[in-house]
């Protein structure tokens, strides 16, 4: 038995997998800039990626800011820091946790929704259909979403730095004894632009990240149900694990401070 | 131009998906404003054939020529001119499930040609009635619909652009034969009014017989009997002889691997 042949297969695979994605991003964002642009269908997914997004984005940004300040009092605490938690708890929120949190639930939700649309128009021609019709599929589908992600992400992002404060706010006032005026004094003080900015930055790279791996899985999905189904996967999948390496790459490139 | 220059014209056309070989020099000649039956059994390249006209796949050797003009190589702008002369009925109709019934047939009108909506609706709503559609099921979402009414909604979505070339793939698989030769009427009646060009695969004999003015047999990725439809029974060809009469035996072998 040759232990190379699996091997090489694997490797082969991988990269004519990376190249391929490498050729769908680069032919998407030329289309971005290309006329013409969907107007309406471009609203129509700020409207379904970004707007039906915020509950989902609200509810877990509150109960994340929530906890970090119940775990950071407790840490806090040991040393008498406890007077740090509104800080800390805002630091952490605008640069990490605020775009982490958000851009992997955006994964769960959007690639998830984007692959499956997709994956199923492949599958039943509609695809195909597109092209004889005289419509690109890359401008009616691909461009629209992708944009559209770009742009919600940051917005999703802000709405989550707010309300994961927000989270440690509640916290902090109802059960850790804190006065609130000075809470929140604190916070906003405390942080700089670059803490804010930074993190809608690398929302923005999250949203195009989760859309074009939904785009992308969807396009090259196969085989009815079941591929359907496998695309859906691979797009959530790909996309949370390429968000959090992503994350690390953007934060050592941002915060040279 | 001249008047026998062909509509379409494959030559030596190939593609295959990794080592296996679907079309193996393919070809193929097609008149102006005849109707051309491409038959063969499942699997056998058909609706790859058609996607390489169409440049939704690239083959790997051979030329494509319409018109007299070669398109296998056209990008971009040129090659979403050069769509514009074609439709396609689809196997299973492919509706935008998303859009309406009007919305889909007007489909290409609105976004491929940047017409009004309503002047796009009042065409949808006459291509409708043309395959015998009224205007009640215009509002509704494809899914409301059964399997033959797509059907006709993806032929009347598919005449709407007046184009010059029709694919039809497989139009009546999935149709219970009365529907099926309902469908076969109207792509005869539809196809005679327009004056177009078509190019059907089908493995339904029946309605091979009924569309077609030439038929074309496909066989592991080769033309291997074309002709007028009328001989077709007296083809000479053991190859055609079997499928026409659908025999288990023959010199066709069933490959089990699609």
């Amino acid at each position: 038995m040759n232990i190379f042949a699996p091997v090489g297969r694997a490797v082969l695979a991988f990269f004519s997998m990376v190249g391929r994605l490498a050729v769908f991003t680069g032919t998407t964002l030329a289309h971005c800039v290309r006329p013409p642009l969907y107007w309406q269908l471009l609203l129509k997914q700020m409207f379904r990626i970004g707007w039906l997004s915020l509950p989902v984005v609200g509810l877990t940004a509150f109960f994340t800011g929530g906890v970090l300040a119940l775990q950071i009092y407790i840490g806090s605490y040991r040393y008498g820091a406890e007077a740090f938690v509104p800080q800390v708890v805002a630091l952490g929120i605008c640069r990490e946790l605020g775009p982490v949190i958000a851009g992997l639930m955006f994964a769960g939700r959007v690639a998830a929704a984007i692959a499956a649309e997709i994956g199923t128009m492949r599958v039943t021609e509609q695809i195909d259909a597109l092209s004889t019709l005289a419509t690109n599929p890359f401008k009616y589908l691909v461009v629209p979403r992708v944009l559209a992600a770009i742009i919600a992400m940051p917005l999703l992002v802000a709405v989550a730095d707010a309300v994961g404060v927000f989270g440690g706010y509640t916290v902090a006032t109802q059960s850790l004894g804190f006065n609130g005026y000075v809470y929140l004094n604190n916070s906003v003080n405390f942080l700089t632009h670059q803490d804010v900015f930074s993190g809608l930055i690398k929302a923005a790279f999250f949203g195009l990240i989760v859309s074009l791996m939904g785009c992308y899985h969807g396009f090259h999905s196969r085989g009815g149900a079941q591929g359907v189904g496998a695309a859906t996967t691979d797009a959530v999948t790909s996309s949370m694990i390429m968000i959090l390496a992503a994350n690390y790459v953007l934060t050592s490139v941002l915060f040279e401070t | 131009m001249s008047q026998d220059t062909p509509k379409v014209e494959l030559r030596g056309v190939k593609k295959r998906f990794g080592s296996k070989v679907v079309l193996d020099g393919v070809d193929l000649k097609i008149a102006r404003g005849e109707s051309l039956v491409v038959i063969g059994g499942s699997g056998t390249g058909k609706s790859v054939m058609i996607k390489s006209v169409l440049g939704i796949l690239r083959p790997e050797a051979g030329q494509i020529f319409v018109d007299g003009e070669e398109v296998t190589k056209l990008r971009g702008s040129a090659r979403d001119e050069y769509l514009k002369k074609f439709s396609m009925l689809f196997q299973g109709a492919a509706l935008f499930d998303s859009l309406t019934i009007w919305e889909n047939v007007a489909f290409g009108l609105i976004q491929g040609r940047g017409m009004n909506r309503k002047k796009a609706r009042d065409i949808a709503i006459d291509k409708l009635a043309k395959v015998g559609l009224g205007s009640d099921v215009a509002n509704l979402s494809p899914a409301e619909l059964s399997g033959g009414m797509q059907k006709r909604v993806g032929l009347a979505r598919a005449i709407a652009s007046d184009p010059d070339i029709i694919f039809f793939d497989e139009p009546t698989t999935g149709l219970d034969p009365i529907m099926a030769d309902v469908i076969n009427d109207l792509i005869v009646s539809t196809v005679k009014d327009l004056g177009v060009t078509t190019l059907s695969i089908t493995h339904d004999m029946a309605s091979a017989r009924k569309i077609s003015d030439r038929i074309a047999m496909l066989y592991k990725g080769k033309i291997i009997w074309e002709g007028p439809t009328a001989k077709i029974d007296n083809s000479g060809n053991d190859f055609v002889d079997q499928f026409i009469h659908g025999r288990a035996t023959g010199p066709i072998k069933m490959e089990v691997r699609a």
